[in-house]
């Protein structure tokens, strides 16, 4: 990479200028990014186009050089805190994990709004709300029945089914796939691939003491039942989780209770 | 007012295939059952009925529907397989040899309507 050009150079301190980064510019991007609220409208920018920018770069240029009252969220600027989504070009995506040449395929339109389905604060931010609540209407949380005065339980990580929760553990609740969901964007009460991927996971727990208890809730009303299997939330996990998959398997394990009578 | 998502995956393709497919198929069902209404209503006008069915227009209409069938029924049991057998992965591939079965039974159909 050439000097001056760190994609860490636009960090979020100091008052530093946002500087280098745009160097060896070789043409311009035509940005339209989302301001306002949900009655809000696109507004243009032009921005200089590099090579290996990605859309957070762009993102961060409008807001230091062109227009400081542009509001978005970031943290970490490497894929680990899931606070950048967005939506580019149409889809839900990690903005700094995404350069601009895989979004805009060839042309040099980038239009940037919210990600879908939560409610808009201002311009690019969303409150994020709605979609936690639903972790925990999903009973996305672990309960525990050890104490600190037992011993570590034993798990076998060569067993099925700690294999089929190591498979989906990884989410960082960006709202990637929450944004991506057609059932989301149509129910309102609908859990949400990330919420139902999470008791998927504690479904497969050893250590979870309440699986009834999360079973019941995911396939409540709004529950894994409403997923009708587009597989949005496969296509656009950043981290390649399949939610699908762990839907499935709840529908799975509803089945099994409910023919058992515990459902 | 936000834009829709464009979510241009297969998945996708396949889910609005089946409903699609579905719908189209329940449009036809009246005229089946119409069919099936004549036949025990008598042979002259069960004969009429299938003498009109002859014309090509109506073959071509015959061709969608057993392609339409074709398409609904293996997009059900994608759905059926997804739901009750365990799996990884986005299963693209299930989408694609669907596709081109149901495509491979509306050309034999085609072609041996037309024989």
């Amino acid at each position: 990479m050439p000097a001056g050009i760190s994609p860490f150079s636009c960090a979020n301190g100091g008052g530093r200028r946002y500087s280098g980064i745009m160097s060896n510019t070789s043409s311009t991007l035509d940005v339209r990014i989302w301001r306002g609220g949900e009655d809000g409208a696109f507004q243009p920018f032009s921005v200089p186009r590099q090579e290996h920018q990605t859309v957070l770069d762009v993102v961060t240029y409008v807001q230091r050089e062109l227009d400081p009252t542009l509001a978005y969220r970031f943290a970490c600027r490497v894929g680990m805190c899931g606070s950048c989504g967005m939506t580019v070009n149409g889809r839900p995506r990690w903005t700094c994990r995404t350069h601009v040449e895989t979004a805009t395929r060839g042309s040099d339109v980038l239009e940037l709004a919210p990600l879908r389905s939560l409610p808009i604060i201002r311009d690019l931010v969303t409150d994020m709300t709605p979609f936690f609540e639903k972790w925990q209407t999903a009973q996305g949380r672990a309960t525990g029945s050890k104490t600190r005065a037992d011993d570590t339980q034993k798990i076998d990580p060569a067993s099925p089914r700690r294999q089929a929760a190591d498979a989906a553990i990884e989410c960082i609740n960006c709202g990637v796939c929450y944004a991506a969901c057609d059932v989301v964007a149509s129910d309102p009460d609908y859990l949400g691939p990330a919420a139902l991927n999470r008791a998927w996971t504690l479904m497969n727990d050893d250590r979870e003491a309440d699986r009834a208890g999360v079973l019941e809730a995911a396939t409540a009303g709004g529950g894994c039942h409403s997923c009708h299997s587009h597989g949005s939330c496969v296509e656009h996990c950043p981290v390649g989780l399949n939610p699908s998959a762990g839907i499935a398997g709840l529908k799975r394990l509803s089945l099994l209770a409910m023919v058992g009578g515990k459902i | 007012m936000l834009p829709a998502n464009s979510q241009r995956h297969a998945g996708r393709y396949a889910a609005f295939a089946h409903r699609l497919s579905g719908v189209l198929l329940a449009v036809f069902l009246p005229f089946h059952f119409l069919a099936l209404g004549l036949a025990i209503e008598g042979e002259a006008r069960l004969d009429s009925f299938l003498a009109w069915s002859d014309q090509p227009l109506v073959k071509v209409a015959e061709w969608g529907l057993v392609t339409l069938l074709s398409v609904h029924l293996l997009a059900g049991l994608r759905v059926l397989t997804l739901e009750f057998l365990p799996w990884r992965g986005p299963r693209k591939a299930w989408i694609a040899v669907g596709a081109v079965v149901a495509a491979l039974t509306g050309i034999l159909f085609f072609v041996s309507a037309s024989a």
